[in-house]
């Protein structure tokens, strides 16, 4: 019996640490990139709850899931440009603007997604890698959607890419040290709209993972503060793609702690269970920090570190 | 040559309000045309917008019950601001305030009403001010980047209240919405009277500011405060305690976030449950940045948020519009007044150039 409640536990684990944690790493790459570029954006929450919704407008109005989900992106490229332009004025605080991002961004969401919380919107389809089995729990927890995938091979392609290409080699240098990047003739204000727009199509995509697929419906209390965290991930995972990936899925295994508990009859801690991502990376950051030394890894030019 | 003196005078002292003027007609245009895009009628909205905040006695009574909590919460930022440090978390200070100011009746029973609201406050005030605190001690402990570092304790603090709300602290007769034990009628804070009925939140938030507004610009502490914020290394080397100088403006800041808790638990809630966390942290931080750290500027900004939060529920019944056109409205207006803030180092520029036109006339009239 204990034997079976054990799997159970470690079953719902591994089933909430993929379906709570691919919006993270969505979410999480695209804050990475944004930050690699020497900025941070707090408004990803406000471009997650747009694209949700903008998502699962557009998949209802084209009865396709799939231009839902480019739809969300598309949402999540205009307001990250927004956030990046408007960055880019001289005395513009980014932390700022991140705050007002996302009530603009959640308002935008909130208004034009009202007549979307009723209709049911195609979903997006999940791939059944556990049909294998006769056991329902192992089939619905190997039930994966396809975004999860593409997500992991983004977080390849983004490590690979940041390392190995001119192109991220050219992100990183305006990040770290703008100067410089500048003195070999590249633009560091157009590399950072540029890459806090291609975070925000990321968050979008994060958002229509929400609303398309887990919990699978629009509704105004969609998000849990996943584009919050995506900050706080960042961070935890010191700016690596590959970490962010790994972070995004222990996020998820964190989030999913108090409901697996729960399936097994547990209930005490639920609440604290979900802070645990925010304490663990409070923790980190506690135990690596040093007065006269920023984080390791951390862009030179982010405003957080400096 | 007179009057034309006296313009250049009177453009060199407007120029300041130039961002904020331009700021309120952009999203004057951009409002409208977000509305009229809809087909909605856009300039019945912005009259009602006008009206639901300050159109009336009640609409007045409504807009300052809500600027109260939203001044306290801009505090917490902007006095920490004065040190240079960006604290993003007040949300989580001002719930776990409002839990102690709750729970403070529980261990004090049969305390008379003002001792007991006095307690209840100062409850609310350490808890508060601790937990920002937190954030101070830890960036200069350990280099702990206080804006991330209070994002994650404004959750870390949410998790706790509702942990406790929902557990050890709940009140068994609280079934859909789980509270803890209602606070008696009698400790209830009223208003401030039949006429005006707003609760005295108000009164110290005002209050609040303006000691704040004391604090940083006649006070010793202030200027040290200004040193630190402008350049820690010149504030090292002058001697000034920069550790507790930091703490101090983080603690209280914190404490103004554990106030408006209070005043949300003990005058509007009756209790603490999670309507508290309303989002009022992030409204403060809105609130501060446009008043540009300034206490005064707070209580306007906090009045105009309010009266534009105000006014929803008034759209809603006219108009048909849903509750978050305001959310849409608050949006535009702050990234309208923070991408306009860029236009400052012009116009230190032009009223240096004004002033220069200014001094050469009148030069020119002693000498002719």
């Amino acid at each position: 019996m204990a034997d079976l409640d054990l799997a159970t536990f470690f079953l719902a684990l591994l089933a909430g640490a993929i379906r709570v944690g691919t919006p993270f790493i969505f979410v999480s790459l695209g804050e990475c990139l944004t930050e690699k570029s020497g900025r941070i954006n707090l408004g990803l929450e406000g471009i997650l709850v747009s694209g949700a919704m903008a998502g699962y407008a557009v998949a209802y109005l084209s009865g396709s899931a799939w231009t839902g989900v480019l739809a969300a992106g598309g949402t999540g490229l205009l307001l990250g440009l927004l956030h990046g332009a408007i960055c880019s004025l001289p005395r513009v605080n980014d932390i700022a603007v991140g705050i007002a991002l996302m009530v603009l961004g959640t308002g935008l969401a909130f208004f034009l997604g009202k007549n979307f919380i009723q209709p049911q919107a195609p979903s997006l389809v999940a791939i059944g890698l556990g049909d294998w089995s006769d056991d329902e729990r192992v089939r619905s927890a190997l039930s994966i959607n396809v975004l999860f995938f593409i997500g992991v091979a983004l977080a390849f392609a983004l490590h690979w890419g940041l390392r190995s290409t001119r192109w991220g080699l050219m992100l990183r240098l305006v990040g770290d040290h703008a100067e410089s990047a500048r003195a070999l003739g590249y633009r560091p204000v157009l590399v950072r709209i540029a890459a806090t727009a291609a975070g925000g199509f990321l968050a979008g995509i994060g958002g229509a993972y929400l609303s398309l697929y887990y919990p699978g419906s629009w509704n105004e209390g969609l998000s849990s503060g996943q584009g919050i965290m995506a900050v706080a991930l960042v961070i935890f995972a010191r700016w690596q793609p590959m970490r962010c990936l790994w972070a995004a899925l222990l996020f998820g295994a964190a989030g999913a702690i108090g409901p697996a508990l729960q399936s097994v009859g547990i209930s005490t801690g639920y609440y604290l269970f979900a802070a645990a991502p925010y304490a663990l990376t409070l923790a980190v950051m506690f135990i690596t920090c040093r007065p006269n030394q920023t984080l390791s890894g951390a862009p030179g030019e982010l405003s957080l570190t400096r | 040559m007179k009057p034309r003196n006296a313009v250049y005078r009177a453009g060199g002292l407007l120029l300041p309000g130039l961002p904020t003027l331009l700021a309120a007609l952009t999203t004057f245009v951009l409002f409208m045309l977000f509305l009229v895009v809809q087909g909605k009628p856009a300039w019945q909205a912005c009259q009602l917008v006008v009206q639901g905040a300050f159109g009336s006695a009640f609409a007045w009574e409504n807009t300052l019950q809500r600027a109260a909590p939203l001044m306290l919460a801009a505090l917490c930022v902007a006095l920490p601001a004065r040190a240079g440090l960006i604290i993003i978390g007040g949300e989580g200070a001002l719930v776990l305030g409002g839990l102690a100011a709750a729970v403070t009746p529980l261990w004090l029973p049969g305390l008379p009403v003002v001792p007991l609201l006095l307690c209840m406050a100062l409850s609310a005030m350490v808890v508060g001010g601790f937990w920002i605190g937190l954030n101070g001690w830890m960036r200069q402990k350990r280099g702990l980047n206080e804006t991330i570092g209070s994002l994650l304790l404004s959750y870390v603090a949410i998790a706790i209240f509702n942990q406790l709300v929902e557990g050890p602290l709940r009140d068994p007769a609280s079934l859909n919405k789980p509270s803890t034990i209602p606070l008696d009628d009698s400790v209830m804070i009223g208003p401030i009277s039949d006429a005006f009925q707003v609760h005295w939140g108000l009164v110290v938030g005002v209050i609040a500011c303006l000691l704040a507004q004391v604090l940083v610009r006649n006070s010793v502490t202030g200027f040290s405060l200004q040193v630190v914020g402008g350049n820690v290394r010149t504030a090292r080397m002058i001697g000034l305690p920069v550790d507790r100088l930091v703490i101090l403006t983080c603690v209280l800041g914190g404490a103004c976030a554990g106030l408006a808790g209070m005043f949300e638990v003990a005058a509007v809630q009756g209790s603490a449950n999670a309507a508290i966390i309303a989002g009022y942290g992030a409204s403060g931080i809105l609130v501060a940045f446009a008043a540009r750290q300034n206490p005064l500027a707070i209580i306007v900004c906090a009045i105009l948020l309010g009266g534009i939060e105000a006014s929803g529920s008034l759209l809603q019944r006219r108009l048909g519009l849903p509750n978050a056109t305001t959310l849409i409205l608050e949006g535009i207006l702050f990234t309208s007044l923070l991408a306009w803030e860029a236009l400052t180092p012009r116009i230190v520029a032009w009223r240096l150039r004004l002033n220069e036109r200014a001094e050469q006339t009148q030069g020119a009239l002693q000498h002719g």
